[in-house]
């Protein structure tokens, strides 16, 4: 077995021989079923179950295929193989999604096997970016190099890829099922908004423990997870989550795919019942045979490449001079930056929402430069965000204006991170067989009317999630403004919620009245955002204003005649 | 399709009984899970199996298994992956060491994912070629979890070869 060590990729699992043979195998796979479905040999009927195992959806006009970017790091190679498909095999672009993938909207179904023979050849895959099982395992976007870090979780969020990785038993689950996990105590991923939470934390002898959430998500029925369980020792991760899904796996709902999710299992049995059977099933196990030992975790984490983070004494003095220097600058630090553990560092973040665009779509040479970007700033390393945009994790501080004037020069540079233009949006009508509304508009409108940076700082922190339809693959219960697209005798109309938090505050957003026409919803957004800035007290955010004040406060800026 | 064990047609040494029909009084049969006490009341020690929905509670079989030479798990849709976790109850948690055959309408792209969970034999109701279904079982030799079969773990992780 080849162990080729000599360049590990930084911050992801390396794939040796082994994997790549498992790749391999896998395209021929499923360039004989795609062959089979051809002949006619497979239905559609049978054949979905097939092709969605490999990310290949049948949207409103074309096939969408999903790339998994497991935990959202990528390499820059890896970078340059997605520009290429987008090239040839798409039209120019691609878009990053909240599950901290990269999908493509404009596949031919016989395009597929080639398409995935590519991406292997970099050892990416399709793998489970959909059907009813176990998806890509998503993670904080400053792992590994975030100050308030504990742990780093991509170690054990890849365990998790590979353990879930065509699980014998868990490949036909009631429905799609979702983990993620973090290890900061400030929650970047949501973790109460998944079928499985994970919150690691150092423990005793050095291991870490996890605080397990089950239960949680958003869709037609949003609901917070429950605690399952805390302190739960690295050497029973596997064997625990084994227990949950085998419960949900034997008792989810399977006659109603809107009440499969496992979030309704737990509500219909209540947590009490729930954790007894899970706790049931965990005491049954032969833990041996699922026991996570550590000489395991650290194997997979010598497959981790390694940042060498040595930078100049006078880097952290060298940036704050040029901050001084240049205020356009100084305004894109404040916001699209976070703390590095190493005070020679900082992470950077690459927005890929200008003012007016389409939140998440990415073109083939912004690709190619996102690459060259990171090969030259930060270690070859790139994460694709929760929130649809790009994450260079490693910057040196003395060199983050270079940075910064690249990414300006190819509008990649917007200073709105966390801002009323860092909307996140679902695909909605414009691809979407499901939506009822176009998404994709009213982001492109409210960005362009908040496209002033002094405004959008002003405002301040402000998420607002845009779905299509009450599917909320944009989150909008998330948000601290919520838009959802519902349909009104064949109008398209908007329904706004507010107070919604996906953080460690976390909440569901309340319907604050009936729904706007399309051509209202965003003077109406933007009334609301005025009533917010006369009634913030002190240094509060919109978040903060809402939750003092209550709905009752914006109900008439948001419908006050226009 | 004839039946399929490890990737070859076997000859069936079991007679299903099907809704009401009477147990026959010799020979192996393989009654429904609602006729599980009729078939235990057969005299002398022909093999007797039982056929199991989807919703059935394999701890339910336990009193019984000792009995048992065969439990029939049914894929009611190949969407529907309860007799996964059945099939591996059955073996794990039961320590069931005797004939597990799936039977309703798998895909045999699920061939492989029932071995590893336990089952031995398949009886399908689908069309496929049996070449089908021995091709599925040999494309993948990779498998990235701990299962029922305890191959020997390769190099990395819970790494291991299948087929």
């Amino acid at each position: 077995m080849s162990t080729d060590t000599a360049t590990l990729p930084v911050g992801r699992y390396a794939y040796d021989q082994v994997d790549r043979t498992f790749l391999s195998q896998r395209v021929a796979q499923f360039r004989e079923q795609v062959n089979r479905r051809i002949a006619g040999d497979l239905s559609e009927d049978e054949f979905k179950p097939l092709r969605l195992m490999n990310g290949l959806y049948l949207q409103l006009h074309a096939y969408m295929l999903r790339v998994a970017v497991p935990y959202g790091m990528m390499g820059s190679d890896q970078m340059r193989a997605l520009a290429h498909i987008a090239r040839t095999y798409d039209r120019d672009y691609g878009h990053f999604t909240t599950r901290q993938n990269v999908q493509f909207n404009w596949i031919r179904l016989e395009d597929t096997p080639d398409i995935l023979e590519h991406l292997a050849r970099v050892n990416m895959h399709a793998i489970q970016t959909s059907g009813n099982c176990i998806r890509n395992v998503t993670c904080d976007e400053f792992a590994g190099a975030a100050a308030d870090e504990l742990l780093d979780p991509r170690i054990h969020a890849e365990i998790l890829r590979q353990w879930s990785t065509l699980h014998p038993e868990f490949s036909f689950l009631p429905r799609k099922f979702k983990i993620a996990i973090s290890g900061s105590p400030h929650d970047r991923v949501a973790a109460r908004f998944h079928d499985i939470g994970l919150v690691a934390r150092p423990g005793p002898q050095g291991r870490p423990v996890f605080d397990v959430f089950v239960g949680g998500g958003l869709g037609r029925t949003p609901i917070i997870g429950v605690q399952l369980r805390d302190n739960l020792p690295e050497e029973d991760l596997l064997a625990y989550l084994e227990a949950i899904v085998r419960v949900y796996n034997a008792y989810g709902r399977r006659d109603n795919m809107y009440k499969a999710r496992i979030k309704i299992l737990v509500q219909a049995l209540g947590v009490e019942q729930f954790r007894e059977k899970v706790d049931a099933e965990f005491a049954l196990m032969n833990r041996a045979d699922y026991r996570l030992d550590p000489a395991i975790v650290d194997g997979i984490r010598a497959r981790f490449g390694i940042p060498d983070l040595a930078a100049p004494a006078d880097a952290a003095q060298k940036l704050a001079a040029d901050r001084r220097a240049d205020p356009a600058f100084d305004r894109w630090v404040r916001t699209n930056t976070h703390p590095h553990r190493n005070d020679g560092f900082i992470c950077a973040v690459v927005s890929v929402k200008p003012d007016g665009g389409i939140p998440g779509d990415v073109t083939a040479d912004q690709m190619d430069l996102i690459a060259d970007l990171a090969d030259g700033w930060s270690f070859g390393e790139i994460r694709v965000t929760h929130m649809q945009n790009v994450v260079l994790g490693h910057v040196r501080k003395d060199r983050l204006r270079d940075l910064w004037h690249k990414l300006v020069a190819a509008g990649l540079g917007t200073p709105n991170i966390g801002l009323v233009g860092d909307i996140i949006a679902c695909p909605g009508l414009d691809y979407c067989a499901l939506a009822n509304a176009r998404s994709i508009p009213i982001a492109q409108k409210l960005s362009a009317r908040f496209a002033d940076p002094e405004l959008q700082e002003r405002i301040g922190r402000l998420n607002i999630n845009i779905s299509g339809c009450i599917n909320a693959c944009g989150h909008h219960h998330a948000g601290h403004i919520g838009i959802l697209g519902v349909d009104k005798r064949g109008e398209e109309f908007f329904q706004l919620t507010l107070g919604g938090s996906a953080g460690n505050d976390v909440a569901i957003g309340q319907i604050i009245g009936p729904a706007l026409p399309e051509d209202e919803t965003v003077d109406a957004i933007a009334r609301l955002i005025d009533t917010y800035l006369v009634l913030r007290q002190g240094d509060e955010q919109f978040i903060d204003t809402y939750r003092r004040l209550g709905a009752a406060s914006f109900k008439d800026a948001v419908y006050a005649p226009a | 399709m004839p039946l399929l064990e490890n990737g070859h047609i076997v000859d069936d040494a079991w007679v299903t009984v099907a809704g009401d029909d009477p147990i026959p009084a010799t020979g192996a049969v393989i009654v429904p899970f609602a006729r599980l006490e009729e078939g235990l009341a057969r005299a002398g020690d022909a093999p007797l199996g039982v056929a199991i929905g989807p919703d059935v509670d394999v701890a339910l079989l336990r009193p019984a298994l000792p009995r048992l030479g065969l439990v029939a798990v049914t894929f009611t849709s190949f969407r529907d992956g309860r007799a996964f976790t059945q099939a591996r109850a059955l073996r794990e948690h039961l320590s069931f060491t005797g004939e597990i055959r799936a039977t309703g309408t798998p895909l045999p792209d699920q061939y492989e994912f029932m071995l590893r969970c336990g089952i031995t034999t398949v009886q399908t109701e689908r069309p496929e070629a049996v070449s089908v279904w021995q091709q599925a079982h040999e494309i993948i030799s990779v498998a990235y979890q701990p299962s029922i079969l305890h191959e020997r773990v390769q190099g990395l992780g819970f790494r291991r070869f299948v087929s």
